[in-house]
């Protein structure tokens, strides 16, 4: 379980926050993009063997969405939220 | 009753409290501080157990966690299965039973298997599965799998719970070096989290018979268990196996005989700020033939009988060993009267520094066993020379073996931290940490005392590796794996098959996959592959160590979660009154409970639901609509934000107003339906399904904050901060007349779909008009502390109106006549709000909306698709299941739809449904087919609406 630091909160245990997915493409003017364009924004999204951004919830906690680098292979926490350590 | 293997005198149990014990049905004695493993061999029990696969008679082979051979299930009170008999600490009363074996150790039906090897090669299953049929021998297999039996309930009494702790300091394991560790820690001020899995701290110091600076060692231990004790900043607990190593430093702890009272075992989860790995070292086995023979064990688990339990597993001893640690062994059985015929040593030059610790006991340098004699117990040992020659029989009736040591790896290797095989030791050292964590002592290769506890004094550790015994005239199978019955042929024959990678030998063989994880055989599993492939044991690297280091109750993981503990119940304050008055409580979604309906003596379900839905559609009804999601939205932004996430337009709305909408996600599903309200300029109320609220409001939060970070919108979960009362039925208007209410009730004043504040029975109020169930309705939201007085008042002044409460069985059929929609009944992960004849909800005039893109994607490519239509069956008392599906004609095909609900409807007096039918809309008059296990019902298609199509009752 990692201990993540939540921007209001400090350090926490994971089981306070709920994961929202990696930080993806900025979404498209859906009127101004092809079909194929707007299915791979739907579809694809980082997965990288290495550091991603991604989206948590403290949803046991303060309620705040933030971002934070995540090293897939060993849980490291790269780069916390704008703040912290 | 006599223990005819227990010395006079000591080790550490207590002589003058005897504990009676049951194994196998047989009564003995044994001592306190005995555990089942001590107490069966001072009763001189050799046959403990039989072998998984081949079911070949076992004994105990060790003294710890390690144990291979023998495991047993408990039964009574302690009941559970696959115990190592070496780690149950004896009770009095306790009942043990052989894993494996039926009917006895001794006389086993099993063991025909023995005589059947040859067919029953590595990787048996794999190949069934190919070749010639795998359900050919999935009967017999599946008799034959597993070992002892999952207990039928769980325990009696007490119970399991969990917590939480933090520390500068982790240390797994009271050894000299866990304890030596504690202490410098301890004395630095430092909050130091000492665990041990043993009943008593010491380590491998309780087996062997050392001095520290002059003294006993276990003086030395006293001490330090002393002082720690004295310190507040320590926390020192014995039974509590750290049996995880998990991200950003979380260590489990498993602690099995807590002092508190009815607590059966405790899971701690200890953040950490340093980990200290103080796990000491296993002993591992010798690899030859027929080395699973009862009474081949390993050397110093029979120091650990003798020294620690006062038990002589045997009378006349061999020892076989390639390291210097058997010596002290041998010394140790020597002071304590025991015979040692002979050490067998594979080493060309012993160090005579060891030699001269047994002045009276042959060594026999360059020197294996070669064989053992003995089905059911040893008799004697072939000792060969390892040059060649023809060998010579000792008789014995123990034989203790050390194949060297591992340091115990476990919890290092787990943190993700590396290996590295190191030659002088012939073992897996720690190598580089990744997490913040060291390990010390045994455990990081210093195998000699004095380099852990300054003053320690024995015998420096020296090995040359045996891998496996490698002479001629071995005839019996050579055993890497006791407990999975793997061998070298085994392992040979997976390597010839093309299972080269040590992952894949281990999963092929099964060779390390039981529950002791081959702690003594995994590295000479590796050591074969390596002299098989001929490259060094670091290239062949180990296995993945996983979390549990040892095995741990499915109890202490859950702790306290189990039952309702796990998602408590939520409850609304109307509870007591709908059991008072006798409703069947159901879970409505969200672990919400609610009244499923209200049964008068008597009576069924069927009957009860017409009686309330009667009274709905023909007089009065009133339910407790308090579960239901609700949200206040205030700011700025919140018209552009709700027209953005419903797919119809909320922006219009003036305040006092409400419409129905729907959200959808971003890639055209549907997420929830709803109402939305404006209840003035900025400040909004909307709606959800009970069982979305949650996922509602992350959508909306994540919306806002991640995408949306500047538009001023605040989300406030009101649901349980408002209560209602919905009043429904064409009495609705008088009943809330005659409870009082100041608001202006005739129909051009407060209209349907509207929102209206004011006081109801005296109690500030929000009132709305919504419908649920297509009648005329009144949703009366007060405050929680207010709801049962409005609830009671509702009642007694709906009396005389005939108002019956109504369940959530009579909620479901009033919104199946009208149509309206269920999310997981008519809504699945395939339908959009076209299919559901919802067209209109779609904005046209909206540029954008979540969702809208997605959907015209997937309209765009055409094809049939499944459309919400209602069915009758041509006989109105053929009641249809829901969920089942429809087939063209009827016939055996690929379905056109299913049934996704089917009532009794009061208003109709017969079954109506509602389904998901390929191309429903067109097909509206024609008849389409159920298709049941033995029957086939025609039905005819129409509009999904048995009541009121115009919506005037709603609106009235």
């Amino acid at each position: 379980m990692m201990n993540i630091t939540c921007p209001f909160c400090g350090k926490r245990n994971e089981s306070e926050f709920i994961h929202g997915g990696p930080v993806g493409a900025v979404r498209p003017d859906p009127n101004a993009v092809s079909d194929e364009e707007w299915v791979e924004y739907l579809t694809v999204t980082p997965n990288p063997l290495g550091p991603v951004q991604e989206k948590w919830w403290h949803a046991r906690g303060c309620g705040e969405w933030f971002s934070i680098w995540r090293d897939t292979r060993t849980h490291d926490i790269v780069e916390a939220p704008d703040g912290t350590t | 009753m006599v223990q005819r293997n227990r010395r006079a005198s000591g080790g550490r149990i207590d002589r003058n409290r005897p504990l009676h014990f049951t194994f196998n049905g047989k009564l003995y004695e044994g001592f306190e501080g005995d555990t089942l493993a001590s107490a069966l061999l001072a009763n001189g029990i050799r046959l403990t157990a039989r072998s998984f696969k081949y079911h070949r008679p076992r004994s105990i082979m060790g003294h710890g966690v390690e144990e291979p051979a023998t495991l047993v299930e408990l039964d009574g009170e302690d009941a559970s299965g696959n115990r190592p008999a070496t780690t149950v600490p004896l009770r009095d009363g306790l009942s043990a039973r052989s894993v494996n074996c039926w009917p006895s150790p001794e006389f086993d039906l099993g063991g025909i298997n023995q005589l059947l090897s040859r067919f029953i090669p590595a990787g048996f299953y794999y190949k069934t599965f190919k070749w010639p049929n795998w359900h050919l021998f999935e009967p017999s297999i599946r008799r034959a799998a597993g070992l002892a039996a999952a207990p039928e309930s769980p325990p009696a009494s007490g119970h399991f719970e969990a917590r939480n702790a933090h520390a500068d300091v982790l240390i797994a394991g009271a050894g000299p070096a866990g304890l030596q560790a504690a202490l410098e820690a301890g004395r630095a001020g430092k909050r130091v989290f000492l665990a041990d899995e043993g009943a008593e701290a010491g380590g491998s110091l309780l087996n062997r018979n050392l001095s520290i600076g002059g003294r006993s060692a276990l003086d030395w231990v006293e001490d330090a268990v002393a002082e720690l004790r004295g310190m507040e900043n320590v926390t020192h607990l014995q039974n509590a196996t750290v049996w995880a190593y998990r991200e950003h430093n979380l260590m489990i702890v498993n602690e099995r005989e807590p002092e508190l009272d009815g607590v059966l075992e405790r899971s701690w989860r200890v953040r950490v700020g340093e980990v200290v790995i103080a796990t000491g070292a296993t002993e591992r086995a010798m690899v030859f033939g027929d080395n699973d023979r009862p009474g081949v064990m390993l050397a110093s688990s029979v120091q650990a009988y003798v020294n620690r339990w006062g038990v002589t597993p045997g009378q006349r001893m061999v020892l076989f060993t390639n390291n210097n640690s058997v010596y002290a062994v041998a010394a140790d059985l020597a002071a304590a009267g025991m015979q040692v015929e002979a050490i067998l040593d594979c080493r060309k030059t012993v160090p005579p520094e060891a030699v001269k610790l047994v002045p009276d006991i042959p060594v026999h340098a360059a020197t294996v066993a070669g064989d053992v004699r003995g089905r059911k117990g040893v008799r004697a040992v072939k000792a060969v020379p390892v040059t060649g020659g023809a060998g010579r029989w000792i008789d014995c009736d123990v034989l203790g073996c050390s194949g060297g040591w591992n340091p115990t790896v476990h919890l290092w290797s787990q943190s993700r931290s590396t290996l590295r095989f190191d030659e002088d030791l012939a073992a897996f050292v720690p190598d580089e940490a990744v997490q913040n964590c060291r390990a010390v002592g045994a455990a990081a290769g210093d195998l000699t005392l004095d380099r852990i506890v300054g003053g320690g004094e024995d015998l420096a550790y020296a090995i040359e590796p045996l891998w496996r015994v490698n002479v001629p005239g071995q005839r019996g199978k050579a055993f890497l794996d006791v407990q999975n019955d793997v061998s070298v042929s085994d392992v040979h024959l997976a390597l010839r098959e093309g299972y080269d990678n040590v992952e894949h030998v281990k999963r092929y063989t099964t060779g390390g996959m039981g529950i002791d994880q081959g702690k003594t055989g995994n590295i000479n599993i590796i050591g074969t592959v390596a002299m098989q492939k001929g490259v060094p044991l670091q290239e062949v690297g180990t296995t993945t160590f996983r979390s549990p280091y040892t095995p741990v109750s499915f109890g202490a993981i859950g702790g306290l979660r189990e039952g309702w503990r796990l998602f408590p119940y939520r409850h609304t304050p109307v509870t007591q009154w709908n059991k008072d008055h006798g409703a069947v409580m159901y879970e409505a979604g969200a672990r919400w409970r609610r009244p499923g309906y209200f049964p008068k003596p008597g009576e069924g379900l069927q009957e009860a639901v017409n009686r309330e839905c009667r009274a709905v559609r023909e007089g009065v009804g009133v339910y407790d609509g308090s579960p239901l999601g609700t949200f206040e939205l205030k700011g700025r932004d919140v018209p552009k934000f709700l027209d953005f996430i419903y797919s119809n337009i909320m922006s219009t709305l003036k305040p006092g107003d409400g419409r129905y909408g729907l959200m959808l996600s971003e890639d055209g599903l549907i997420l929830d339906d709803g109402v939305a309200f404006r209840l003035d300029e900025h400040r909004w109320m909307i709606s959800t399904s009970t069982g979305h609220a949650d996922a509602v409001n992350q959508h909306m939060e994540k919306l806002l904050q991640t995408e949306f970070p500047d538009w001023q919108v605040l989300i406030t979960t009101v649901t349980s901060q408002w209560n209602n009362a919905t009043i429904c039925g064409p009495k609705a208007r008088e009943v809330l007349q005659a409870v009082d209410s100041d608001i202006d009730l005739s129909p051009e004043a407060f209209p349907f779909m509207s929102f209206r504040e004011g006081t109801v029975a005296g109690f500030p109020a929000r009132v709305v008009r919504v419908s649920f169930t297509g009648e005329l309705s009144y949703e009366v939201n007060v405050a929680p502390r207010h709801m049962a007085a409005l609830w009671d008042k509702v009642m007694e002044v709906g009396a005389p109106f005939g108002i019956l409460p109504v369940g959530s069985e009579s909620s479901h059929v009033l919104r199946v006549e009208k149509g309206f929609l269920s999310l997981g009944h008519e809504v699945d992960g395939t339908v959009d709000a076209y299919d559901l004849g919802m067209g209109w909800v779609m904005s046209k005039k909206k540029p954008d909306y979540l969702g809208k893109r997605s959907v015209q994607l997937r309209r765009s490519g055409g094809g049939t698709r499944r459309e919400l239509v209602g069915i009758l069956a041509d006989d109105p008392n053929q009641q249809i299941p829901e969920g089942a599906p429809l087939t063209p004609g009827g016939r055996k095909e690929a379905t056109d739809g299913l049934v996704t609900a089917c009532v009794w409807s009061v208003v109709n007096n017969r079954w109506v449904g509602l389904a998901l039918l390929e191309d429903g809309h067109a097909r509206q008059g024609e008849t389409a087919h159920v298709r049941l296990k033995d029957d086939v019902i025609p039905v005819t298609v129409t509009k999904p609406v048995f009541h009121d199509p115009e919506g005037k009752l709603l609106r009235s």
